[in-house]
């Protein structure tokens, strides 16, 4: 069974997030702002003002830094675009969320369904994944323009907050629903009635690292 | 003499084509994994993947926007000098990966540990690794450029003889699962495997396993290439697929590199060598000749000498 396609505004209505169900495959549409840890140190810790108009102008937090350049002219060259893992971001994300209206959240490796019931469904957002990882050329054709580039020589060009004009971008995974589901540990839990088979005839190892666990249905982020 | 414009020109090259074209072998070995892989969402996931490359070729961009922490391996015949000497190629190096991030552009990666400062050109302190190899004979150098992601997917471990290979095995498992769940290590991967040497030398091996020998090959000592076989075997029945999705493509292919170590100990790492396995080589003659590769045939019989001496003319019956 293939997986569903659908086509959603980077400004989606609540109605359109409580439609999606985990593993559809997402196509975006509108404004999308790249955030990592330069992004909130100086917009939570350092209170600086936000430069842009959120949620009005995009309700779609990138964890991303692209393989891109400023050009002498001040032009952009955008080439590839992909996610980084977003366990990291989890303890600015809730205050983050009040400030900017975010309702897509879009990362690697998602995040724990204790953070989506937490915080993601109180607010109404929904967390999506890269593919692959990384599909970052078909996510770079899916960039029609670089709108901005904002705290460039503050946070330097990797963790700088970058302003992408989305057409068609894709494809992201559903991977929390409305209900705060996981879909990481929905699929973890199921390998893990398997794990037991695969480690038959191997032994732990003799020396043991302080803190070792041999729960192997842990999350191991 | 080896002339150092044509080293820094076909360094930026090999910058260009690491970050754009996926190696053959490479993807050889992925479409393989998709054409048995049955689970719905990690299919989707390798045939994203797939697509990924040719668009990325096509449009000639890099094919992941994560371009991960560019490194250099320089290899050498005994009888090569390069014009400037070592100084000017390190130069050379470091200038063709900083013209590179910006020209392709890949991503400005490296930073200060604790300044975080960032030179948007990935050249730092210790930044981009050039690390060196020589063989007998000859009057040519290997560039190789190595693009491998930086977070997740390797890990350490001092075992002991006693632990034998069912501790290398639970290692194994360990790394692939720990790093496999939620898709961090990128996999399907090319798994490199370290082990013996002293720690350090371990890291090496292993993570030169990972990223110089292609997906195919196989370690000269049969015994050896046996375990990589079973290890590749082991990895894909684990029941996890690309993104750690239910599945059953985790390894492309694992490679085994050894050293000699403490008679006490039986070292070992893991690495991951991720759904972009970005490598490029090319050598260049001292006639200026400059021929291009994706196989960096680094673990040559006089790598994995454990004589004294060597005898030469084995080798250059080979050239």
């Amino acid at each position: 069974m293939s997986p569903r396609k659908i086509r959603l505004s980077t400004t989606p209505t609540q109605e359109a997030l409580d439609d999606l169900q985990l593993g559809d495959i997402v196509y975006l549409d509108g404004l999308m702002y790249t955030a990592r840890e330069g992004v909130y140190k100086r917009a939570l810790e350092e209170k600086a003002n936000i430069p842009m108009e959120l949620p009005r102008d995009s309700a779609a937090n990138f964890h991303c830094s692209p393989a891109a350049r400023i050009n002498p002219d001040g032009s952009f060259e955008m080439g590839a675009v992909t996610a980084t893992a977003s366990f990291r971001f989890a303890k600015w994300l809730p205050e983050w969320m009040e400030k900017s209206g975010a309702k897509l959240i879009i990362g690697k490796g998602g995040m724990t369904s204790k953070d989506y019931k937490s915080f993601f469904v109180p607010n109404g957002a929904i967390y999506l994944s890269t593919v692959g990882y990384g599909t970052g050329a078909l996510l770079g054709r899916g960039v029609e323009k670089v709108e901005a580039v904002h705290w460039n020589e503050e946070l330097g060009l990797a963790q700088a907050m970058w302003v992408i004009r989305c057409n068609n971008m894709g494809p992201f995974i559903v991977a929390s629903d409305k209900h705060g589901d996981c879909l990481f540990e929905r699929e973890n839990a199921k390998i893990a009635e398997n794990l037991h088979r695969v480690y038959e005839g191997t032994r732990p190892a003799t020396l043991k690292r302080y803190g070792e666990t041999d729960d192997r249905s842990d999350e191991v982020i | 003499m080896i002339p150092i414009d044509i080293i820094q020109k076909t360094a930026e090259t090999l910058m260009d084509k690491a970050a754009i074209e996926i190696p053959q072998d490479y993807l050889d070995g992925l479409q393989a994994a998709a054409d048995v892989e049955d689970g719905d969402l990690s299919s989707f996931v390798l045939q994203a993947m797939l697509e990924n490359y040719e668009a990325a070729k096509e449009d000639r961009r890099a094919m992941c926007g994560d371009t991960g922490t560019p490194r250099w391996y320089v290899k050498m015949g005994n009888e090569t000098q390069i014009e400037g000497g070592p100084i000017a190629l390190e130069a050379a190096l470091r200038r063709a990966t900083a013209n590179a991030t910006n020209g392709v552009p890949l991503r400005p990666n490296r930073v200060h540990p604790l300044w975080r400062t960032d030179h948007d050109n990935n050249v730092g302190i210790g930044a981009p690794e050039i690390e060196y190899g020589y063989e007998p004979g000859g009057e040519w150098i290997d560039l190789i450029t190595v693009h491998k992601g930086g977070l997740f997917g390797t890990d350490y471990r001092m075992l002991f003889p006693s632990d034998g290979i069912e501790g290398i095995k639970r290692f194994y498992l360990d790394s692939l699962v720990a790093f496999g769940k939620r898709g961090l290590a990128c996999q399907p991967a090319i798994i490199g495997i370290g082990l013996g040497g002293c720690k350090d030398t371990c890291m090496v091996l292993g993570k030169r396993a990972a990223c110089l020998r292609t997906v195919g090959s196989e370690n000269s000592d049969p015994k050896i290439a046996a375990l990589e076989r079973e290890f590749k075997e082991i990895g894909n029945s684990i029941g996890m697929g690309a993104m750690g999705f239910v599945g059953k493509s985790m390894v492309v292919d694992c490679n085994i590199e050894v050293g000699y170590c403490h008679t006490g100990g039986m070292q070992m790492s893991v690495h991951a060598f991720c759904l972009s396995s970005r490598r490029a080589v090319a050598r260049v003659f001292a006639d200026g000749r400059v021929e291009y590769r994706t196989d960096p045939d680094w673990f040559t019989d006089y790598q994995r000498r454990e004589t004294v001496d060597w005898d030469a003319p084995a080798m250059e019956a080979a050239e």
